[in-house]
C-alpha cells in the first residue's frame, strides 16, 4: 500500500503565542516547531505499522519553506521512506490542499494520512478539500483504521457517538486519539533521517481564498474569587445569581 | 443577500441548529437545506428563528460527505446563495471543506462571532489561545460556527418547507454500525460542563464527578493523562489535543490547569476550579476557587445544587 501523511509544523505547545506588525503577524520570536501533534503521534504513526504489517511504502508531504525541513526531518526520524517539500508558504488550507493534491494526483497513493486539524490554526480543512479535489471518500476524525487488501474499515466520531465505516481504497482519512500510539525517534532513526531522500518540488499557482486580516488576544480574567470549601451553598448562590451560569 | 444554512436534522432539531439560523439571518435571507426524514411541521419550527424557506432532500438518510456535498452544493446554486453557514461539528468537518473546493468558497472555520464591520470573521486561533480575525477572497463564503457561540433568537416568523432533489449521487463510505452512547450530552454542544483530572486518582471515583454532573444536567470532560491513562474515553478529553469547549460553566476538579489543558477550555464563560493546591496555575484562569480536596467539596457541591433545584422548581 502507497501511503502519502500529510505533515504541518505547529509551535510547541509550551510556546506563548504573541503577535507583531500591529498584531497582523505570528511572532515566532522564541517559538519551538514541532510536527502538528495529531499528524505525527495519529497519522504517520499508524501509516507505519500498517506498512510493517502489509508492506508498502510511507512518504511525507509538508508545504512550507527551506527553513521548514527540520521538522520534516523529525518526522522522518520516527519512520517514512522519503519526504517531499512543496517549496511555498502555506498561506490558507485551500492553498495547502491543491498543492497536496496535485503531487497524489500524479504520483498515485492508496491513502492519503492527514492528522484532525492543526493545533494552531484548528481548521480541520486539508484533509477534506484534498478528497474533493482527488474526487475520494472522505473519513474524518477516524480513530481506528485497519486495512484488508483494499478496503479499509474505521471507527470515527460522529456528533455524540462513534461510527464504524467502510471504505475503499484510495482514500482520505484525517486521524485521531485512538488510532495509535506516539513514537519516541530512537538514535538509530535520527541518524538515518538525515540521508534519507527530501525531494523538493515546486508549487502549482492557486489563489488563496482566506486571510488572516489580524489577531487578538482574549481578555485577561478578573481575579478569581475563593469560595469557603464548606460552603457550597454559597457557591451555587453566585453561580445563579452572580455568574448566571445556573 | 441570499444565505444557505446547512442543518444536520438526523437526531432531531438541536440548540446548534438555532444558532446557525440566528447566525444567518443576521447576514441575510435564510434558506435552510437539510437530508433525512424529519416532517414539514417540525421543520417549519426553523421559521421562528428567522429561517424563510426549508428544503429538504429525503433521498439522502446517513451524513455521507460526497453525498451531503453535492446537495448543498446544488441548494446552494438553487438560491444563489453566496454565504453558507454550518454548525461546526463532526459532520461540517468532513463535509464544509469538501464544500469550499466544489463551489471555490473561502471557507471560515471555528467562527464564535458574527462579521465585523470590516467584513472579517472572528475565529479561535491557538487552540483558543488567541482569537484571528479571517476576510474571504473569493466569491462565496462558508462559514462554520462553534457551538455555544451566539444566542438563538426567536422571531414571529413562519417558513416554507418543499421537498428538494440535489442529485445526492451514491455514497463513498458505508456505515457498518454505529456506538451512541444513551442519554449523553455531547460535549462540545453542552452548556455545562464538569470536569476531572489526575487528581481524582482512579477510574473507581468518577461516581462523584457523575453525580455533580447528573444533579446540574451537565456533560463529563477530563484532562488528557485521564483518558491517555484508560480512566475516561478518548472523547471526553479537553484541551489542546482533545476537544476545544466553549460552556457556559466549566468545573475542574483536581486538573492542575496545564496551559494545554487551559487552551481547549478557556472559550468558557465560566470556569470554578476546585483543587487542593493554592498554588494550582489554573486558579489564574478561574471566575471562582475552591481550595480544598474534591472528594470532600464535589459531594458537597452536588447536595447544594439538588438543594437550590429542589427550591427554585
Ligand atoms: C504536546 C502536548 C499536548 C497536550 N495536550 C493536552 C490536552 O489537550 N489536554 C490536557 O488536559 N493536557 C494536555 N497535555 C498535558 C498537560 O501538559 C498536563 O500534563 C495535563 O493537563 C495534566 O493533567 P491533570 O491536571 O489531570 O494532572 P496533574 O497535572 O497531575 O494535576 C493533578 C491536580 O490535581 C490536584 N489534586 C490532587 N489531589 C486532589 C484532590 N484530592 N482534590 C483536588 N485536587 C487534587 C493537584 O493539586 C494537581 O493540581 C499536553 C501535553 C503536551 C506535551
Amino acid at each position: 500500500m502507497k501511503i502519502l501523511v500529510c505533515i504541518s509544523k505547529s509551535p510547541d505547545t509550551t510556546s506563548k503565542i504573541s503577535f507583531t506588525d500591529n498584531s497582523t503577524k505570528f511572532d515566532e520570536n522564541g517559538v519551538q516547531y514541532i510536527v502538528n501533534p495529531y499528524d505525527e503521534w495519529y497519522a504517520l504513526v499508524r501509516a507505519l505499522e500498517i506498512k510493517e504489517a502489509n508492506g508498502g511504502n510511507v512518504t511525507i508531504i509538508s508545504v512550507g519553506s527551506a527553513g521548514d525541513e527540520a521538522v520534516i526531518r523529525k518526522a522522518l526520524a520516527i519512520g517514512a521512506d522519503d519526504a517531499v517539500r512543496i517549496d511555498a508558504d502555506p498561506t490558507d488550507a485551500y492553498y495547502t490542499a491543491m498543492q497536496i493534491a496535485e503531487y497524489a494526483k500524479s504520483n498515485g497513493f492508496d491513502l492519503v494520512l492527514t492528522g484532525k486539524e492543526t493545533i494552531n490554526y484548528n481548521g480541520s480543512q486539508v484533509g477534506g478539500m484534498i478528497a474533493e479535489a482527488l474526487d475520494q471518500p472522505f473519513v474524518s476524525v477516524a480513530s481506528k483504521l485497519a486495512v484488508s487488501g483494499s478496503t479499509l474499515t474505521l471507527e470515527r466520531e460522529i456528533n455524540g457517538g462513534i461510527e464504524v465505516v467502510e471504505v475503499n481504497t484510495p482514500a482520505v482519512v484525517s486521524c485521531a486519539k485512538g488510532m495509535a500510539e506516539q513514537r519516541i525517534p530512537n538514535m538509530r532513526g535520527i541518524m538515518a533521517a538525515r540521508t534519507k531522500p527530501l525531494q523538493v518540488v515546486a508549487p502549482i499557482a492557486v489563489d488563496q481564498m482566506t486571510t488572516y486580516v489580524n489577531y487578538t488576544m482574549p481578555n485577561a480574567k478578573s481575579a478569581c474569587k475563593m469560595i469557603d470549601p464548606t460552603n457550597m451553598d454559597q457557591l451555587v448562590e453566585l453561580l445563579h445569581n452572580e455568574a448566571k451560569v445556573i | 443577500m441570499s444565505v444557505l444554512v446547512y442543518i444536520n436534522s438526523k437526531n432531531g432539531l438541536h440548540k446548534s441548529a438555532f444558532e446557525s439560523v440566528t447566525y444567518g439571518k443576521k447576514l441575510g435571507d435564510v434558506t435552510v437545506i437539510t437530508t433525512g426524514s424529519l416532517s414539514a411541521d417540525q421543520l417549519a419550527t426553523l421559521g421562528n428563528y428567522g429561517a424563510s424557506k426549508v428544503l429538504i432532500d429525503r433521498s439522502v438518510e446517513g451524513d455521507d460527505d460526497q453525498q451531503l456535498t453535492r446537495v448543498i452544493s446544488s441548494a446552494a446554486d438553487t438560491c444563489s446563495a453566496n454565504t453558507i453557514i454550518f454548525s461546526h461539528d463532526m459532520v461540517a468537518k468532513a463535509v464544509a471543506p469538501r464544500l469550499s473546493v466544489r463551489l471555490k468558497a473561502g471557507l471560515i472555520s471555528g467562527a464564535i462571532g458574527i462579521p465585523s464591520s470590516d467584513g472579517t470573521v472572528p475565529v479561535n486561533v491557538f487552540s483558543g489561545k488567541a482569537f484571528g480575525h479571517v476576510k474571504v477572497n473569493a466569491a462565496r463564503t462558508i462559514i462554520s460556527l462553534l457551538p455555544n457561540s451566539i444566542q438563538p433568537e426567536q422571531f414571529d416568523g413562519s417558513c416554507a418547507v418543499e421537498d428538494f432533489n440535489g442529485n445526492a449521487g451514491s455514497a463513498g463510505v458505508k456505515v457498518l454500525s454505529t456506538k451512541k452512547p444513551e442519554g449523553q450530552i455531547p460535549l462540545p454542544e453542552a452548556e455545562l460542563v464538569v470536569s476531572a483530572g489526575r487528581g481524582l486518582k482512579g477510574p473507581e471515583n468518577w461516581g462523584i464527578v457523575e453525580d455533580l454532573a447528573a444533579a446540574l444536567g451537565a456533560a463529563t470532560a477530563c484532562s488528557r493523562p485521564v483518558s491517555d491513562i484508560g480512566w475516561r474515553p478518548h472523547h471526553e478529553h479537553v484541551g489542546q489535543t482533545g476537544v476545544a469547549i466553549r460552556p457556559n460553566l466549566y468545573i475542574a476538579a483536581g486538573i492542575s490547569g496545564a496551559i494545554q489543558h487551559l487552551a481547549g477550555v478557556n472559550g468558557s464563560k465560566v470556569i470554578v476550579v476546585i483543587n487542593t493546591d493554592p498554588e494550582a496555575p489554573f486558579f489564574k484562569a478561574a471566575d471562582y476557587g475552591v481550595i480544598g480536596d474534591a472528594f470532600e467539596v464535589l459531594p458537597r457541591l452536588t447536595e447544594a445544587v439538588k438543594k437550590f433545584r429542589a427550591s427554585s422548581h
